[in-house]
């Protein structure tokens, strides 16, 4: 081998055979794998589009396009060195300007991918292999909506933006116990609002259904990452590769684990990765296919989140102090279980408020009441004005919203799509009338 | 055994949304004029000075926990209790899509003032400079070389090309053979050559935009902080059409003082409100400097309306004296509170007042804004189409 870091398609074709060849030896299981070599600007577009090659139109995708493409040029990110899709044949892209050392660390990563993908029990009913047809068919049946006279652009685009503003409030694997209609309002309103068209009904089905496809990766993100690198790691530690693409590969490898400056964010792929590691130094390599399995964030950081580990990577916990952000807790002896479960709280869909609802004929008037599950965390009020008002658009009567703020039992009431906040004297209930 | 493709982006695929996205940022940037501009002083700064404006992307809302929240971070190690650290920081990886926190929703992109111009302008349909009737001044006489004449005054003598003249003399005569050499050659009256000057006259067009404000006890940041947007709107919309355009400043009580912009904006008065004598300090400057025969004037003028009644006739007969000497005078009444009883010194303007030249503008909120803009350059236009 040459130790340019320029390559061809072949050099490429080579490379990945070798790399799949390895991952095979090393047991990962995975759908066939398809990779497409684009420009960055392609990346740019498949980023803002989930990755899908069909999607329906809506703005947010334009402005998630104009904001990758912006942060890119300003090199505030670096863009994805690639994107895989949960789809059979797994579907992967690669970046044309990537060098060689960057390609074949991604090679490697997105077989982490596909084999998380397949074999994570998360994802066992995302269907992979419907993945394209469906993101098709979805995107067609937008599509002959907006094109319909009757129909057209602005009332789905009104329709989508509601949807896709409950989007993730559904029931989670958490409380498979309860009956998980509960959760799911999207569903709920589609089923239970008389005044839906049935055209409306399938927009909140569309929505309902991709949430439904994402979700798993938003419960598994820090092991999906942590197992992609923990296996590129692997993989390209056995290669035969020149010293200049060796060394290459080490410097990108760094890059992807390095620890960000002290602030609010966590690197998943870092503390993926050390997790990773660290099961199979105390349990074994079985230990690792086992949890790869059964697991997801929650369940994985609450068994295989030790201290030591903790504090190696420093982490901890911080509050707002007079207007500034200060670390109060770190992971120490005294401490460290309650950064934990701090991080666990804010761990993918954790970070997604919890939503009941509670009556969908309060008062005899048609009222929809929904509670918020309050875990000692407050909604942010200016979001919960506007997603409120996005609720009352598809439910069409007035719907309610109890929560806590400041440790206050708060009833936001909307109605005519004006939202009134209200704090209640006395006993709560007699004040969710509307005055 | 892997498949690789190439793989050839058949459009630009995201063409469409981004197209929607902008066009939906333009909206939002239309209906928060009065946020936009809200700090800064721009009023009297001239578009193709680079201001950035920051501009906040579309949000998109749904159920999110406050920012103020006790949360995780990670650190590259030693980090102590008591620590201070930055705050939502941009992670080294650009796949975080969830969005969870609404810091990770928002992002400001910034716009030159010009751009913003641009944008506030593009659907008002702005007429043709080049067809409009301007006023216009001649300010200055300027000069143009013309060609050569063999007439002329002295100073205006072009030595060159005389001794051009003079060379093509000599060598005609030397052709004929009738030149000895070192023969003297020296200057003649054929050779000289004047520079011809012709003069044309320069037109200009020049406007005044005088901001009248009420800054009597009553009106609080909030509606001085419409007024402003209003001002703003109407200075650069007067730029738009003439090449000079000077700004000024009355703010009133119940006398009036000709101040600057700082001024206008930041100093509270205190009592009541006598609205005809800012109108007077307007026609005195006016009467002044500005010579309606040779600028446009474009008065404004915000105020809550609430004028002492034994003012209201006098402010009536000025106004309408405003009027004739303007190409557009208006009135804004701010009513943020949103009170709907307008029993004020509006009523008695649209009653009383009927000069086309002339419009009330109300302003309960910031969406208002813009809308009532658009109202009031109706009546300007119509002025114009009028004039042709």
């Amino acid at each position: 081998m040459s130790d340019s870091l320029d390559w061809t398609v072949k050099d490429l074709e080579k490379w990945a055979d070798k790399i799949e060849k390895k991952a095979k030896e090393f047991g990962l299981d995975f759908f066939e794998q398809i990779f497409e070599i684009c420009s960055h600007k392609d990346m740019i577009g498949y980023e803002a589009y989930h990755g899908m090659p069909s999607y329906y139109p809506h703005w947010s995708f334009g402005k998630a396009f104009e904001r990758t493409e912006t942060l890119y040029k300003y090199r505030v990110f670096g863009l994805a060195y690639e994107m895989v899709i949960n789809s059979k044949p797994c579907l992967a892209y690669l970046m044309k300007d990537n060098t060689l050392p960057m390609q074949l660390l991604t090679v490697a990563h997105v077989y982490g991918h596909n084999d998380f993908f397949k074999n994570n029990a998360t994802f066992s009913h995302t269907r992979p292999e419907l993945t394209l047809e469906q993101f098709k068919t979805r995107a067609d049946r937008i599509r002959f909506y907006i094109e319909d006279p009757s129909i057209g652009p602005e009332k789905v685009e009104n329709l989508l933006d509601a949807a896709r503003a409950l989007y993730l409030q559904r029931s989670r694997y958490l409380r498979i116990k309860q009956s998980s209609s509960e959760y799911d309002l999207l569903l709920f309103i589609r089923d239970h609002s008389s005044l839906l068209e049935d055209w409306e009904k399938d927009v909140l089905t569309i929505v309902d259904e991709e949430a439904k496809y994402f979700l798993p990766q938003l419960e598994t993100k820090l092991m999906n990452e942590g197992w992609a690198v923990y296996w590129h790691y692997k993989i390209l530690g056995t290669l035969d590769l020149s010293d200049g693409v060796h060394q290459g590969f080490i410097t990108e490898h760094n890059r992807v684990v390095a620890r960000p400056e002290k602030g609010v964010l966590i690197n998943p792929y870092y503390v993926g990765f050390k997790i990773w590691q660290d099961i199979e130094k105390r349990w074994g390599i079985d230990r690792v296919f086992f949890s790869r399995e059964i697991d997801r964030d929650v369940s994985f950081l609450r068994q295989y989140l030790t201290r030591e580990l903790m504090e190696e990577m420093d982490i901890y916990q911080h509050e707002e102090e007079r207007g500034k952000r200060i670390i109060t807790k770190i992971s120490d002896e005294e401490n460290w279980k309650e950064v934990k479960e701090i991080l666990i709280r804010d761990v993918g869909v954790n970070g997604i408020p919890i939503i009941k609802i509670v009556d969908a004929n309060f008062m005899g008037q048609g009222i929809l009441v929904l509670e918020h599950e309050h875990d000692g965390r407050d909604l942010f009020q200016e979001y919960t004005f506007k997603t409120l008002e996005h609720i009352q658009k598809l439910w069409r009567k007035p719907v309610h919203l109890t929560t806590i703020e400041n440790g206050e039992f708060v009833i936001y009431k909307c109605r005519h799509n004006k939202v009134k906040r209200v704090v209640p004297q006395g006993s709560g209930q007699s004040d969710l009338m509307f005055d | 055994m892997p498949i690789i493709k190439e793989y050839i982006s058949p459009s630009d695929r995201s063409a469409k949304d981004r197209r929607r996205h902008r066009q939906k940022v333009r909206e939002a940037i239309k209906e928060n004029i009065a946020d936009i501009i809200a700090d800064e002083a721009i009023i009297g700064k001239s578009g193709d000075k680079i201001i950035r404006v920051p501009i906040r992307g579309l949000k998109e809302y749904r159920f999110v926990y406050g920012t103020n929240e006790s949360g995780s971070g990670q650190g590259q190690g030693g980090s102590q209790p008591g620590d201070v650290i930055g705050g939502e920081q941009q992670g080294q990886k650009g796949k975080d899509r969830a969005g969870n926190k609404p810091g990770q929703d928002i992002y400001e992109t910034e716009i030159t003032l010009e751009e913003l111009i641009g944008i506030l302008f593009e659907d008002l349909m702005l007429p043709d400079m080049e067809k409009k009737k301007l006023r216009y001044i001649i300010s200055e006489y300027k000069q143009k070389i013309k060609g050569r004449r063999k007439k002329g005054i002295r100073p205006r003598l072009d030595k060159r090309k005389t001794s051009e003249m003079r060379i093509r003399r000599k060598k005609a005569v030397e052709r004929t053979g009738e030149l000895e050499d070192n023969e003297d050659f020296p200057f003649h009256q054929d050779d000289l050559r004047y520079r011809h000057v012709t003069i044309t006259p320069k037109k200009e067009s020049s406007a005044v935009v005088i901001c009248i404000m009420d800054t009597s006890g009553s009106m609080d940041t909030m509606k001085k902080y419409l007024a402003r947007s209003f001002y703003f709107l109407l200075y650069q919309f007067v730029r738009t059409k003439y090449q000079s355009v000077d700004l000024i400043f009355v703010a009133h009580d119940t006398e009036a003082k000709e101040v600057n912009e700082d001024e206008f904006f930041h100093k509270g008065e205190s009592g009541g409100t006598y609205i005809s004598s800012g109108y007077q300090k307007a026609l005195e400057i006016i009467e002044e400097r500005y010579n309606p025969a040779l600028w446009n004037i474009y008065a404004f003028h915000c105020s809550d309306g609430e004028n002492w009644d034994s003012d209201n006739e006098k402010a009536v007969k000025l106004a309408k004296s405003l009027c004739d000497v303007s190409n557009l005078f208006g009135y804004g009444e701010i009513k943020p509170d949103g009170r709907s009883a307008w029993g004020s010194i509006a009523e008695v303007f649209e009653q009383n007042i009927e000069a086309d030249n002339f419009t009330v503008v109300k302003i309960r909120n910031k969406k208002d804004v813009y809308p009532m803009f658009k109202r009031l350059l109706q009546k300007e236009k119509i002025k114009e189409q009028k004039d042709e």
